[in-house]
């Protein structure tokens, strides 16, 4: 069975790449493009991993995965934040509230393509 | 019928009632639970209201009218100069000050000569004011007994002289019943009080049976005043003697210090400085309250006693017995006998204290006869000296009362008094509160100031009496006509008191002036000068134990000690002493300066600073300080002082500098963290844009076989990412020349309206592609400003396009107008977006805080418009700013100040 990516960005142009990237690899995908969306369509689309920007308008990138990690319901989704300040203490933060990986921005495709394959058990 | 032996009944039980307090006064405070409170202070202050003001008011306000209240007006003043007061009150517990004459010696380098000066003066002048008080009782008495049959005392014996009698015995047991010298006297004091009391209450009893049950009360009483010329003349104010009130109102503010009852009361008996608050307001009360009935009293006698002769000054007294009133009329003559009682035993005991320590013991001090007697313990003969003073004092006053006590009416001989004392002030004054005083000065001004009121006003009230020719008084000395006593050098027209004042105040703080001025102080002088003037900012002891040199033994400085104080009292206070100084016994103390210091100290608090210097002097080995020296001592005390003031400056310059600078690193820090935050933002606008680029990139690397479609568009994409990346680059880089002022600018004349066209023309691609409609308001030329016109054409750009940006395409219309006033240009780009609300009207100024948070798309641009366009217009004297509200849309508005028009 295909696993279900969840990308959520601001950007409509990291959208695009990734979403691109994404399929290429085989995911089937589905996009928001802040907070709020991307919590209606964690309900909706029911994806296995979470691709989740930071600075976002209406909900941030830290409040969607705190308004997830406390759905225990959702305990099995991946959350892999991503981020263009790379500062350690954003890092931190966001593994504290229960990220399960943190990518800052601007990534290397084939890095992120093996961590989120890796994290999903496919090869 | 009053009965002669009901009256001493009365009279006995009264002075053992006062006993009674004096002895609870004083048990309590050997307990340690002194009863002085600052009312029992500020009631005691009321022992000035003698039976002078008891019986002496009405009898004034009969032939003075209102001229009376002067004698409590002056009080109430003086008490206003709280500052003049408590510094006298502070010198003389430093010093251990033990009267006038003490404090006056003391302060002119511990002058034996002036203290005995200051005391005959004080003597001299007073005991006319001690018979004043004789003759009231005296008086009272005979109003009494001219009521009864009886006759109480055989032929022979002279009430008065028994009356003198018996306030010597109390006055002996109540003063001098310890045998330490030094204390307080608080059971005094405590009586003095409950005698204020007691004469209050009996005058206004008196003054309420008079007014509402002889008369119709007070509006009665001045209807009926009125109605007579005679009465009514003393209801009016006199300006023609306003000379003579302004000379009683100094006269008596004078006094309520000077008296030297009132200095024993106000500085010596004052146990806590702030008590002196309470006396400010408390005092003046008092006298206002006695002084209520004195007009009513005065008039209703006079309107009852219509030309029947009786006499005005026991008024009091003969108004209620005229209406049968018999048990008020002893409350009357209690009260008038505590007024007398409580001023004589205060002022026989100030009195003897001052003859005693200032003229018997120098006296005694030189005579071999205490040396012969040099082991002996000589509390006891104070004591003894001071019984026999008290004694005279009284028998002077008996003596003064016989021989001129019939001239005058009570208040005639209290303002006798009043100008003896009054010669005191120059010497007081000017040794507070000016250094250059000296011992010869204070000496010159007190002869010339007792020698004219010697001989312009008690003289002439003994030739009054008939006791010595008047012929000075009338013809002048020697038939001199300008030596006229009472018109000295033709100064006439004033009466006896005024003439006397001015000329003898003229006299004393002329030669007082004058030969300060011209005498060199010896160094005792020099020191003692210093530390009364500056008794605020001698903190310590330590110049005064420096201004001492020399050897002595401890042994004979607490042989002194014993001697004087008695050896009970000599150890307590050395055991007190030791354990100041941290020593367990004062056997292991040195007889060093400090020592000295606390012998003479405590010497200066028995036998007074002259006496107490001379005997401290004669059992140490003393090295004089020259002039020269003490100054210098003096000096590096001023230098020390000076130089703590300026530590405290400079340690509070130093608080204020720390505060400064932590408010500094408390900004920096602000700063540091918004630098961080701003950094951190920039990392993420830049990143942003990068990401898709490296992602877009590799992905187009690796795949070579990527569909032509996809790679157009992402070749698209990434031309675009980095059109913005050189955007955000170049408009960071801007924002920090602007921001560190390091921005070039080339200032010309610029045409506005031209300006805003060609912004306009510039953009209008941008506007038909989406549709917008631009609309513009601009005058044909002008107006002029001096700027650079490149920097507000990218003003101009930035509004125009975040205008296109937020508007509907369309329908969307931006609106441009121009337009001046006399000061400045100003340019409004409104169009009919969103708005904003009134938080994002401020926020949008903010580096990289964009407007639409709210829309779901991104808006466009880097967030860095707004603030550069501010920082320009700025930089030219303008404002930009933004008026909105949601849905009704945006008006920006900048304004460019026009140059100033050629002056």
């Amino acid at each position: 069975m295909t696993k279900k990516i969840l990308i959520v960005d601001d950007e409509p142009n990291i959208v695009i790449s990734l979403e691109f990237l994404m399929k290429k690899e085989g995911f089937e995908i589905a996009v928001a493009s802040d907070g709020e969306e991307a919590l209606a369509k964690v309900a909706s689309f029911n994806p296995d991993l979470i691709l989740l920007d930071v600075m976002m308008p209406k909900k941030s990138g830290f409040e969607v995965c705190e308004a997830l990690r406390a759905d225990p319901a959702r305990a099995g989704l991946l959350i892999v934040m991503l981020t263009a300040k790379g500062r350690d203490t954003e890092v931190a933060k966001g593994l504290a509230i229960g990220a399960d990986a943190y990518v800052t921005k601007p990534f290397s495709t084939k890095d992120l393509a093996v961590k989120v394959k890796s994290m999903l058990g496919v090869n | 019928m009053i009965s002669g032996w009901l009256v001493a009944a009365l009279s006995t039980f009264y002075l053992a009632v006062l006993f009674a307090v004096a002895r609870f006064g004083d048990a309590r405070a050997d307990a340690g639970k002194s009863i002085i409170s600052a009312n029992v202070y500020a009631l005691s202050l009321a022992v000035y209201c003698t039976s002078w003001t008891f019986f002496g008011s009405v009898g004034r306000a009969t032939s003075g009218g209102l001229s009376f209240l002067t004698i409590y007006i002056g009080p109430t003043l003086m008490l206003m100069c709280v500052g003049v007061i408590l510094k006298m009150i502070r010198i003389s517990k430093v010093y251990r000050i033990t009267s006038i004459a003490d404090f006056i010696a003391s302060r002119y380098g511990k002058s034996q000569l002036l203290a005995g000066l200051v005391t005959v003066i004080a003597v001299i002048g007073v005991v006319p004011y001690i018979a004043l008080q004789l003759k009231a009782v005296a008086a009272s008495l005979n109003v009494l007994f001219q009521q009864s049959d009886h006759a109480l005392l055989p032929w022979w014996l002279d009430s008065t002289l028994l009356i003198a009698a018996v306030l010597a015995l109390f006055t002996i047991l109540f003063g001098t019943r310890h045998l330490d010298a030094t204390e307080r006297h608080e059971g005094m004091v405590a009586a003095v009080a409950f005698e204020s009391v007691v004469k209050l209450v009996a005058f206004i009893a008196v003054g309420l049976f008079v007014t509402y049950g002889m008369f119709g009360g007070l509006s009665d009483i001045f209807q009926r005043a009125t109605e007579s010329p005679e009465l009514a003349r003393l209801l009016q104010l006199d300006s023609s003697r306003a000379g003579t009130w302004t000379a009683m109102i100094l006269l008596s503010g004078l006094a309520i210090i000077f008296l030297p009852r009132q200095f024993q009361i106000i500085v010596v008996e004052n146990v806590d400085e702030s008590h002196l608050k309470r006396a400010v307001w408390l005092f003046p009360l008092y006298l206002l309250l006695i002084n209520v009935f004195v007009l009513p009293l005065a008039l209703g006698g006079l309107l009852h006693f219509n030309g029947q002769g009786f006499n005005p000054d026991t008024f009091v007294l003969t108004l209620p017995l005229a209406r049968g009133a018999e048990s008020l009329a002893l409350l009357a003559f209690i009260g008038g006998l505590s007024a007398a009682t409580g001023m004589v035993i205060v002022e026989t005991i100030a009195l003897s204290t001052m003859v005693c320590n200032d003229l018997v013991m120098p006296f005694l001090l030189r005579s071999t006869w205490l040396k012969t007697e040099k082991q002996q313990d000589l509390s006891g003969l104070l004591i003894g000296i001071r019984r026999v003073a008290i004694v005279l004092i009284l028998l002077l006053g008996y003596i003064y009362f016989r021989a001129a006590g019939e001239a005058y009416a009570l208040v005639g001989i209290g303002l006798i008094s009043f100008a003896a004392v009054a010669q005191f002030a120059p010497a007081m004054f000017g040794g507070m509160y000016w250094k250059q005083g000296t011992r010869a000065g204070a000496v010159s001004g007190l002869l010339a100031g007792f020698g004219i009121w010697l001989y312009t006003l008690l003289l002439p009230s003994f030739a009054k009496s008939g006791w010595i020719g008047s012929g000075f008084v009338e013809q002048g000395l020697f038939g001199i006509g300008l030596l006229k006593a009472q018109a000295l050098f033709g100064l006439s027209g004033l009466d006896e008191i005024s003439h006397c004042l001015w000329w003898s105040l003229f006299a004393n703080i002329g030669c007082y002036v004058a030969v300060s001025l011209n005498s060199k102080p010896d160094a005792v002088e020099a020191s003692q000068a210093e530390r009364f003037v500056d008794i605020f900012r001698h903190a310590g002891r330590d110049a005064d134990a420096r201004l001492w040199r020399g050897n002595a033994s401890v042994e004979a400085l607490v042989g002194l000690l014993e001697r004087f104080l008695g050896p009970l009292r000599a150890r307590q206070q050395l055991a007190i002493y030791a354990q100041g100084r941290g020593a367990v016994d004062w056997h292991s103390l040195p007889a060093d300066a400090d020592f000295v210091h606390f012998a003479e100290s405590e010497l200066a608090g028995a036998i007074g600073s002259a006496s107490a210097r001379v005997m401290v002097a004669s059992v140490a080995q003393e090295e004089d300080l020259g002039l020269d020296e003490v100054l210098d001592i003096l000096d590096e005390a001023t230098q020390v002082r000076a130089y703590s003031k300026e530590l405290e400056v400079k340690q509070q310059a130093l608080e204020v500098a720390t505060a400064e600078l932590r408010g500094a690193n408390e900004r920096l820090r602000e700063l540091d963290s918004m630098k961080d935050d701003f950094i951190s933002t920039v990392t993420h606008e830049l990143r942003t844009p990068l990401t898709s680029i490296r992602a877009l990139s590799e992905m187009l690397h690796e795949d070579p076989e990527m569909d032509l479609s996809d790679r157009k568009r992402f070749l698209g994409i990434i031309v675009n990412e980095a059109e913005r990346l050189t955007r955000l680059i170049n408009q960071i880089l801007d924002m920090a020349k602007l921001e560190s002022g390091r921005a070039e600018w080339t200032t010309s004349e610029v045409d506005v309206g031209n300006l805003v066209r060609e912004a306009i023309d510039s953009l209008g691609q941008l506007f038909r592609e989406k549709g917008v409609a631009l609309e513009s308001e601009i005058p044909a030329t002008g107006p002029i400003v001096l700027a650079d016109r490149d920097r507000l054409t990218q003003v101009m750009i930035n509004l125009l396009s975040n205008a296109v940006k937020f508007v509907p395409g369309g329908s969307g219309r931006v609106h441009v107008r121009v337009g001046s006033d006399q000061k400045s240009v100003r340019v409004v780009v409104s169009d009919n977006g969103p708005g904003l609300t009134a938080e994002e009207c401020n926020v949008i100024f903010e580096k990289f805080r964009q407007g639409g948070n709210t829309m779901t798309d991104k808006p466009q641009g880097t967030g860095l418009g707004l603030p550069i366009s501010r920082q320009i217009v700025e930089f030219f004297g303008g404002n930009l700013w933004v008026e909105s509200q949601p849905g009704a849309g945006a008006a920006f508005i900048f304004t460019v100040p026009l140059p100033a028009p050629e002056a």
